[in-house]
Order: C-alpha cells, then sequence, then structure tokens
C-alpha cells in the first residue's frame, strides 16, 4: 500500500548497504565460503561464523519491512546492528532524519550513536526484559525514554505516558506499577508504548509476538497496525512467523545462512515463492 | 656508624612522602581544570582505615604548609571524636596552626557539612567523601558509570529522581543530593544536607573533594556553576526549620540539630554549625552564605 512508483530510491528515510557481521577471525574468502549455496555459514577456512553479510536494502518512510527466516539467519542481528546494540563488521547505514542522510551512522562517535537511538529509533525486543527496566514502573520506563530527549518536565512525562498507555491499551491506573506485576503481553505493549514515545521516525520490532499467546498475538499486531496508520512511522518487523509477516508489512525480505535469497512486496513472495527455501518456508505455513 | 638523617624522623613532613604528595597535587590540578570529574589517585596507607576519612587527609596534607591555619570539622562540630583526631594527627605532623574559627581557617576540612559562614576566596574547603560515583545507585559498574559520564548520559540518574516523585511526591534524598557541575559533570557533593548544596554554586572559595576508600579526588572550583538536579514542575527545595528556633540561641536560619532530651520524649533543636552557635551567643558578628534559597527564608521571616 505504501510502496507505489512515487518512492524513488532518493525517497528512503533508511539506506543499509553491505551490511555485515562476522564472528572470529575472517579471510576475503570467508563470504565467499558462505552462504546459501554452500549450505552454511561457518567459513571451512577460519571456522568464523557469518552470521549476515552484503545485507543491502532501502527503507522508505510509512513503510513496514518484513524480515523472515528461520533461526539463526541473522534477522536480529540486522536490526541489533542498526539499532547500535551490537557491533557491526563491515558495512555502512544512512538514516535520512541524521544530517539527511549523508553519513555513515555507524563511523559516528557513541555520543552521535545514543542521540540517534534516543531521538530516530524505537526498538522492541522479542523479551519485554530487554526493552524494559524492571525495577522502575512502567510509567518510569516511558519517562527513561522522554527524559534522554531532554524533556524535564515531570507534568509534561506524565501525560505523555499516560496518552501512550492509552494508546497501547495498558490502564493508566497501572502506570506507576512495576512492569513485574503486568502479564507478559501487557508488557510487550508497555516496551511499544516506550519504544514510541519520542515519535520516532524509524521502529524496529524484533520478534514482537514470539513469546505471547495466539489471542495477545492478535491484540499485539492489532496495535501495531493501528499506530502504524496513525504515526505512519517505518517499521522493520523481524519475524520468523509468516503469519505476522502477511499482516503487516508491505515488503519483505527472505533470509538463509545470513543472506538475502529473495526479496519483494509480500503478497508476491507469499503467493508466489521463487527461492526453493522461500518455497519450503510458504509450503510449510499452516 | 654513619648517621642516616633522611631515616632520623619516622615519617615525612605532613606524613605523606614527597612523591605521592606531589602526585596528590597534580591530580588536584587536574580535578580543578575540569570541574565534577572525578580522578582515580594512588590513596597510598595512612594510619587510619580508608573511609574513615583519608580522602580529606590526604587532600589536606598534600596542600597545607607551615603557613596554614587548620579548621577541622565532623557533621558542624569542632570537638567531636573523629574531628579532634584528625586535627591533633595533623597538627602533629605538620605542626600547622589549628583553629575552631571558621574566618581565621585558611584550610577547612569536613565530614559532611559546609560551614554556615561565607568562606572568602583565601580558604579551600576539603571534603571527606565515601561514595563519589553519583551514578552508584544506578549502575554498580565502574567501567559503565564512566562511559554514562563520557557521554552524559545521565537518563538513569533524573529518572530516580522521576520515580521518587512518583512513589513519594517528592524527592526524598536527605543528603548526598546529585548536583550538576557547570554544565557538564553530575556530581556527588558527599552527604552534605540540602540546605548545604546552593553554597557548592558560584562559591569564593575553592572546595576539594577526597575518597580515600573509592581513590577518586574531584573540586568545585570558584565562580562554577553548580545546580540541584531539579524538573521544571518539580524543584529542589532545602530543609525548612521556619517553625523551630535553636534553644541556645533562638536562631533559625541554619542547618539544625534534633536532640533528644534526657525524658526520651521531648526534643529541641539546635544550630549545628558549632562554631556558628559560639559567635551567635558571644553575640559576633556572622555573615552568612547567601544564596536564594536562603535569600526566600528570610524574606519570609520579614514579612511575619
Amino acid at each position: 500500500m505504501h510502496y507505489n512508483e512515487n518512492n524513488t530510491p532518493k525517497d528512503w528515510v533508511l539506506k543499509v548497504e553491505n551490511l555485515t557481521k562476522i564472528y572470529g577471525n575472517y579471510t576475503e574468502n570467508t563470504i565467499a565460503n558462505t552462504g546459501p549455496n554452500k549450505g552454511t555459514n561457518i567459513c571451512p577456512e577460519t571456522g568464523s561464523i557469518v552470521a549476515c553479510a552484503e545485507i543491502s536494502f532501502e527503507l522508505f518512510p510509512g513503510e513496514v519491512l518484513g524480515i523472515v527466516g528461520e533461526s539463526g539467519s541473522g534477522k536480529s542481528t540486522i536490526v541489533k546492528q542498526l539499532f547500535f546494540d551490537m557491533e557491526v563488521s563491515m558495512g555502512a547505514a544512512f538514516i535520512r532524519p541524521f544530517l539527511n542522510g549523508k553519513v555513515n551512522i555507524f563511523e559516528e562517535s557513541n555520543q552521535k550513536k545514543r542521540f540517534m537511538r534516543n531521538h530516530l529509533m524505537g526498538m522492541v525486543y522479542q523479551n519485554p526484559r530487554d526493552g524494559l527496566n524492571f525495577s522502575f514502573s512502567s510509567g518510569g520506563n516511558i519517562a527513561e525514554k522522554l527524559l534522554m530527549a531532554d524533556i524535564f518536565h515531570v507534568g509534561k512525562i506524565r501525560e505523555r505516558a499516560s496518552d501512550l498507555l492509552n494508546k497501547t491499551e495498558v490502564p493508566v491506573a497501572r502506570m506507576d506499577d512495576l512492569p513485574a506485576y503486568f502479564s507478559g503481553g501487557m508488557q510487550q505493549r508497555v516496551q511499544i508504548a516506550k519504544a514510541i514515545a519520542n515519535n520516532p521516525p524509524l521502529l524496529f520490532l524484533d520478534e514482537v509476538t514470539s513469546g505471547l499467546d495466539v489471542s495477545v498475538q492478535a491484540r499485539v499486531l492489532d496495535l501495531i497496525r493501528s499506530l502504524q496508520h496513525e504515526l505512519g512511522i517505518a517499521m522493520i518487523v523481524v519475524s520468523h512467523d509468516l503469519s505476522v509477516i502477511r499482516m503487516l508489512t508491505d515488503r519483505t525480505l527472505v533470509l538463509k545462512h545470513g543472506r538475502i535469497v529473495e526479496r519483494g512486496l509480500t503478497d508476491q513472495i507469499l503467493q508466489d515463492p521463487q527461492h526453493e527455501y522461500t518455497q519450503l518456508l510458504v509450503s510449510s505455513l499452516l | 656508624m654513619i648517621e642516616n638523617k633522611k631515616f632520623n624522623t619516622s615519617y615525612n613532613y605532613a606524613f605523606i612522602d614527597e612523591t605521592t604528595k606531589k602526585e596528590i597535587r597534580r591530580k588536584l590540578l587536574k580535578a580543578v581544570c575540569i570541574p565534577g570529574y572525578q580522578v582515580p589517585y594512588s590513596s597510598p596507607e595512612m594510619p587510619i582505615a580508608r573511609g574513615w576519612g583519608t580522602g580529606g587527609l590526604h587532600v589536606t596534607l598534600a596542600i597545607i604548609g607551615k603557613s596554614d591555619t587548620l579548621k577541622m570539622i565532623d557533621q558542624g562540630s569542632d570537638a567531636s571524636v573523629n574531628a579532634c583526631n584528625l586535627r591533633d594527627f595533623i597538627h602533629m605532623t605538620t605542626d600547622c596552626a589549628t583553629t575552631y574559627d571558621t574566618v581565621e581557617a585558611t584550610i577547612i576540612q569536613t565530614r559532611h557539612r559546609i560551614t554556615e559562614e561565607k568562606l572568602t576566596d583565601k580558604q579551600i574547603m576539603v571534603f571527606q567523601v565515601p561514595q563519589p560515583e553519583p551514578l552508584r545507585m544506578v549502575e554498580r559498574y565502574e567501567y559503565k558509570t564512566r562511559q554514562m559520564h563520557a557521554e552524559s548520559d545521565y537518563a538513569k540518574m533524573w529518572l530516580t529522581l522521576y520515580e521518587a516523585f512518583v512513589k513519594w511526591g517528592a524527592v526524598m534524598h536527605g543528603a548526598d543530593y546529585p548536583v550538576m557541575v557547570n554544565n557538564r559533570y553530575i556530581m556527588a557533593p558527599s552527604p552534605i544536607p540540602r540546605w548545604d548544596i546552593p553554597n557548592l554554586n558560584n562559591a569564593e572559595c575553592l572546595y576539594l573533594f577526597g575518597a580515600g576508600r573509592e581513590k577518586r579526588l574531584y573540586a568545585v572550583p570558584p565562580h562554577t556553576k553548580v545546580e540541584p538536579l531539579e524538573f521544571e514542575d518539580v524543584k529542589f527545595h532545602i530543609e525548612d526549620f521556619s517553625d523551630v528556633k535553636c534553644a541556645s540561641s533562638g536562631y533559625n536560619i541554619a542547618y539544625m540539630d534534633e536532640m533528644f532530651q534526657d525524658d526520651g520524649v521531648s526534643k529541641k533543636f539546635y544550630v549545628n554549625d558549632s562554631n556558628f552557635l559560639d559567635k551567635l551567643l558571644e553575640k559576633k558578628k556572622v555573615i552568612q552564605h547567601s544564596n536564594k534559597y536562603l535569600n526566600k527564608i528570610k524574606d519570609a521571616l520579614q514579612r511575619k
């Protein structure tokens, strides 16, 4: 729906070029020796592990991009690198709102990276314990994100926090309770509220519904979809679950052994998969 | 036998050997150059255990000379055991003059109070600091707190204030209230009461901080901006003694001690700073610190 001819390649909000993450020592042959064609991501020469390699894509404003693949295929590695949770081995990324997308964000100082994290990006992790601080109240967790963006007014912070909790369907009366006392679905919704607290232009969702039961999954997916409609945030959705991908995303990358094996409109990929791995994925969809 | 003059005395002037004193002075210079930044230092062995005022002692002994006049206070009192012993020790090893009088002193070593009387540009105040790292309560790893300071990543610190306000309706830090120094570093002012915090701001004198156990020195140079952390709508405030009076002087624009009486039930308030109280009783002229919080109290009293 957002992917049309008006989105010329110049419109991107996020551009990733040749993103690569390798664990261990590697040589120039490492990348050629691994990948879906070789059927492995462990280099036979050096024993280094190629988590992801040669990942290039663009993300357009308001677009939802899906990344799908089996476990260990490098899906989470990509978003974790983009969110600076992980160092990159090679590659570049550009964000339009940061210096008009002219500089490689991986080469910036830690201070700049922190600025981008706090002001331009949001991340929702699979496990709420990664994204939330369980010793602070849920309101406090949202406040942390606002304080990072230099909002030092308790009244305004609380107003914004209750707005967000309203939006994510967490009872505002429980704003000052610890997230530890919440159900898994509620924790996940608090995490989403925290991630979008500063209206970031970019949101990364890493297996957000994987730990939840089916009815809660549906509500969280619903929430993400309505937020996307309402705020028009560009998102990357990482999931091993094709039904999540089908429900949320416009465009999809299929990953295997750390490489993109197929890319295209989500409908197209699901209706008419080209790569044999994608065919396997789609045919095994329940 | 050849007499070895070097080892004739059992210790060097001011107890610490010259090389180490030089090191401490160098670190102090660095601390003054970067207000609020914690400088690691050697923290040499002293005849008292680390954590019992050694940081303050190191600083005092490194900067003191024979012409100095030392005042030593412990929680406002010149006469407590801690103050007496440290004063005797420094006097014994340096032969410096000692005093109770705040105005006469050139170096004031203190535990957890700033004097009520205003300090001048001829004076240095040395604090004994138990925990120099203000972020320790939110982050237990040193390598992380250092990174947080380096990147001015203070959201977690602010968050504890927010959480305190949400839980209790007020920011509850009584002593050691975190301050922002020179718009750059958050600093632990040592466990001085809130009453003293505004006196760190734009002061005439030099404030030096020594944390012996944690091996850190830091400083607030004269005329440096020191602001307590506060929200735009939840402001910092100092202790309120407007409805009590000192039982011996009748004064109440000073930090007060609350003393239980011998019956174990009733209590009276006394001015905490012993030298200040003495001067009040002797009706001597005293010039107090002035800051906006004190001025507000004085205005309110005048209106009454």
